[in-house]
């Protein structure tokens, strides 16, 4: 038993680094380091970035044009990443519809999606969640009806994340409304220029526009456009749940804020000594500290297992919920550290390039400005991706056998 | 020992409530909010009539002369209708702060010369602000002065007839909506001595007084209030000088009551609506109420909640004890509990509402957003904690 990696994994991680320090760009970094917004062309070139470098399918064998590392690897680019202030992956192209369309996608939609995926060129989004199919979601009732060389789509996804800025959806499907739930189910992949997709914004409690709700009214989707057989879609969609976990803790970007939080309470004052020599104060970032510590132990753990086995079992969902509690841990002391100026709320404060009238002292550190925001941002990690309370359920079914 | 509200208390919380659910509903609040100013005069002007604004200003200067326990049979309504209007920081803060200086408290000495000038204005404001012609907000925390009361650098000097302020004040809620700010500012000391803070009455409009106004977190308004050279006469000074320390903390305490009786009420609203929620939300097949693990976290809630009612009753009893350290005890200790308390029913009637309670859409994440805007003002619950364990081993002088 040892910790430590292995001296091939160090040199790999020393890879990552320079590349990291060669490709990111300042502007970039200095944004997710300093918790602002990423725009679509932030990403669309980070993205392209890792694509030029071969890294733009990440997690994909070479045989799909992915860089072929295994999980030990991934999470060595996930944490040195994080760290650097490089953009988390957006999940849907690369980590979610691709790993499908590898393992059940036809040659052809292998050929035509994967490598624009690779590249950053496309933009996917989901169409998973409905009104009255969340922690539920195989009762989902969007309708695929076949109609000769085509399905006519019609029903409403929501929750989908950042489909403003897609090219393409992947969506679950009811094609079959008389089998059991999980039995009618169909996965179709849908161009967002189809006529009669309609976007619509949901505003979310910290005045962003990260998810929407999208309508398909008679949408027609080309019978070549759906993976593997139909009705069989629950099967590739559960695949593709069992791939999102992957990384799912969020260790490296837990480090990172967590030494910004560190940063902070040495920054504040409180009767004009640093915050982070009050006892109690320093106690709740110990607390955080050793969790995460324990955390990223037990992410080791499961990626050693990996090494050996496949895909992530039950086990992820213990990752899930410690790292989401950790984040949302992480992201409410840093709001509490900087005392009453979190109050103020400036949605243009989310904005790297927004500034203080500089004619003025200004009215708290910039820093403070968008801490407020991000702790009601993350409160959402204990709701999507399967809410806490369904994984627990997983755990004491799967792990427990209860 | 009695928690029974008397009639008039009961009638007052009856009438504020009826107003509140006609006229004050999500809608309005929503578009109030996104007001340029943040506030309705319209929606002040009707909280005058009903009362509401003249609860704790005197007899003698036009009000009704109530105290806390009114105040606070009236507050969780503003909490519950997510009021964006200053009833805290004018009927109530500012309301206490002038009351010391107009001869009912115990500073109000019988004055001669300037005092008596002050003790005049600070009526004829009182008077004003009871009809709801005036509002006036205490403008008293420093940037750097995290919770701390006595961190005061604002300066005042004395120069002839007038004094000229010089400073900045950090977070001044509803500084915007207010015709007159409570300014407290040095004229001896330094930051963290309790002697020497004077406090003056200084025209929003006056020059030299320059506000960054912004939305707070809650939809509420405050601004960082900067004070370059201002010149006030001598005579808008209140009380003795040097001497206003604990008038001021007299008020933040009265306050910090009736913030708690806000989030009681926030607090009540969010339980009812998570209740309503889960009764409704249906997912595998039967409503999400059924499962026990939600069942356990709403019993949770109701703990929490059922707590903070009680710190709130604590809070309001013990706001104006005469004994300071017995009053700051029972408020940091309601504080403390508040804020804990806030942030587990808020962030829990959140993640049952899953999604839909991260949505602008509900007044859900309003009413979550606005418990942690409590928890921030006044002191977390860490801070009141410490001040909890200082004032047990006896260390009175710690903070306020």
């Amino acid at each position: 038993m040892r910790l430590e990696f292995t001296e091939e994994e160090q040199s790999f991680r020393e890879e990552v680094r320079s590349f990291l320090r060669a490709q990111l760009s300042p502007e970039i970094s200095g944004k997710v380091l300093n918790g602002y917004e990423l725009g679509r062309e932030d990403h669309v070139l980070w993205q392209r970035r890792l694509h030029e470098r071969g890294w733009g399918g990440m997690g994909w064998p070479k045989e799909f044009g992915g860089p072929g590392w295994n999980s030990v690897q991934q999470y060595i680019f996930e944490e040195e990443s994080a760290l650097a202030g490089g953009p988390r992956l957006i999940p849907f192209g690369t980590k979610m519809v691709a790993p499908v369309i590898m393992a059940f996608g036809s040659p052809a939609q292998q050929q035509r999606y994967l490598p624009k995926i690779s590249s950053g060129e496309d933009w996917w989004c989901q169409g998973y969640s409905e009104p009255g199919a969340g922690s539920d979601l195989a009762s989902l009732k969007t309708r695929a009806t076949r109609d000769g060389d085509s399905y006519i789509v019609n029903g409403q996804k929501t929750w989908n994340t950042l489909g403003q800025y897609a090219d393409w959806i992947f969506c679950l499907t009811r094609t079959d409304a008389s089998a059991k739930q999980q039995s009618g189910i169909t996965f179709l992949l849908i161009d967002m220029k189809s006529p009669g997709i309609t976007v619509r914004p949901i505003t979310l409690l910290d005045g962003g526009h990260e998810v929407n709700e999208i309508w398909f009214e008679n949408v027609r989707v080309p019978v070549e456009n759906r993976i593997g057989e139909e009705n069989h879609g629950w099967t590739y969609a559960k695949f593709l749940l069992g791939h999102e976990r992957t990384n799912i803790a969020g260790i490296g970007i837990a480090k990172r804020e967590l030494a910004r939080l560190k940063r902070i309470a040495a920054s504040e004052r409180q009767r004009g000594r640093p915050l982070i020599d009050d006892p109690v104060f320093a106690a709740q970032i110990a607390q955080v500290e050793v969790d995460l510590w324990a955390l990223e132990i037990t992410n080791l753990r499961v990626l050693s297992a990996e090494r050996r086995s496949a895909a992530a079992g039950p086990e992820a969902s213990i990752l899930k919920i410690k790292g989401t509690e950790i984040h949302q841990s992480i992201s409410e002391l840093l709001m509490r550290a900087v005392g009453p100026y979190a109050l103020p709320f400036r949605r243009e404060a989310m904005e790297a390039g927004w500034q203080f009238d500089p004619s003025r002292e200004p009215p708290g550190p910039r820093y403070a400005s968008t801490l407020a925001a991000s702790y009601f941002n993350q409160r959402k990690l204990s709701i999507f991706g399967g809410t806490n309370e369904i994984q627990k359920n997983i755990i004491s079914k799967m792990i427990v056998g209860l | 020992m009695n928690f029974e509200f008397s009639d008039e208390q009961r009638q007052l919380h009856e009438v504020v409530e009826r107003y509140l659910n006609e006229q004050y509903g999500f809608e309005r609040y929503q578009s109030i909010k996104r007001s340029s100013a943040g506030w309705d005069p319209a929606v002040w002007r009707a909280l005058a009539d009903l009362g509401v604004l003249a609860i704790t200003v005197p007899v003698a200067q036009g009000g009704l002369g109530f105290g806390p326990l009114e105040t606070l049979s009236m507050m969780g309504d503003c909490g519950r209708s997510l009021l964006l209007e200053p009833v805290l920081s004018s009927a109530v803060i500012a309301t206490a702060a002038l009351r010391a200086f107009v001869g009912e408290a115990p500073t109000g000495k019988a004055a001669a010369g300037e005092a008596a000038a002050g003790e005049a204005a600070a009526g004829e404001l009182l008077t004003a602000m009871a009809a709801g012609e005036k509002i006036a907000v205490l403008a008293h925390f420093e940037s750097d002065a995290r919770f701390e009361s006595q961190w005061v650098t604002t300066r005042a000097r004395r120069a002839g007839e007038s004094y000229r302020l010089d400073g900045h004040k950090g977070v001044v809620m509803h500084a915007g909506a207010a015709d007159t700010l409570l300014v407290s500012a040095r004229t001896a000391g330094e930051a963290g001595d309790a002697d020497g803070v004077s406090l003056f009455l200084v025209p929003r409009a006056a020059p030299g007084v320059v506000l960054d106004t912004y939305p707070t977190v809650d939809g509420q308004r405050a601004a960082d209030v900067y004070l370059q050279a201002v010149e006030v006469p001598a005579s808008s000074r209140l009380g003795p000088e040097g001497k206003s320390l604990a008038a001021v903390e007299a008020a933040l305490d009265i306050g910090l009551a009736a913030l708690c009786a806000d989030a009681v009420g926030v607090m009540q609203a969010l339980v009812d609506a998570t209740v309503d929620y889960v009764r409704v939300r249906q997912q595998f097949g039967q409503p999400i109420g059924r499962f026990q693990a939600l069942q356990h976290r709403i019993a949770d809630m109701l703990i929490h909640l059922e707590a903070a009612r009680s710190m709130s009753y604590l809070a309001a009893l013990r706001c104006t004890a005469e004994d300071v350290g017995e009053r700051r005890r029972a408020l940091s200790a309601a504080k403390a509990v508040i804020g804990q308390s806030g942030r587990f029913v808020g962030q829990q009637a959140v993640q049952l509402h899953g999604g839909m309670g991260m949505t602008d859409e509900l007044r859900v994440s309003h009413w979550f957003k606005r418990l942690t805007a409590a928890q921030l003002m006044f002191g977390d619950s860490d801070t009141h904690l410490q001040r909890v364990a200082a004032l047990t081993r006896g260390e009175k002088s710690f903070g306020r």
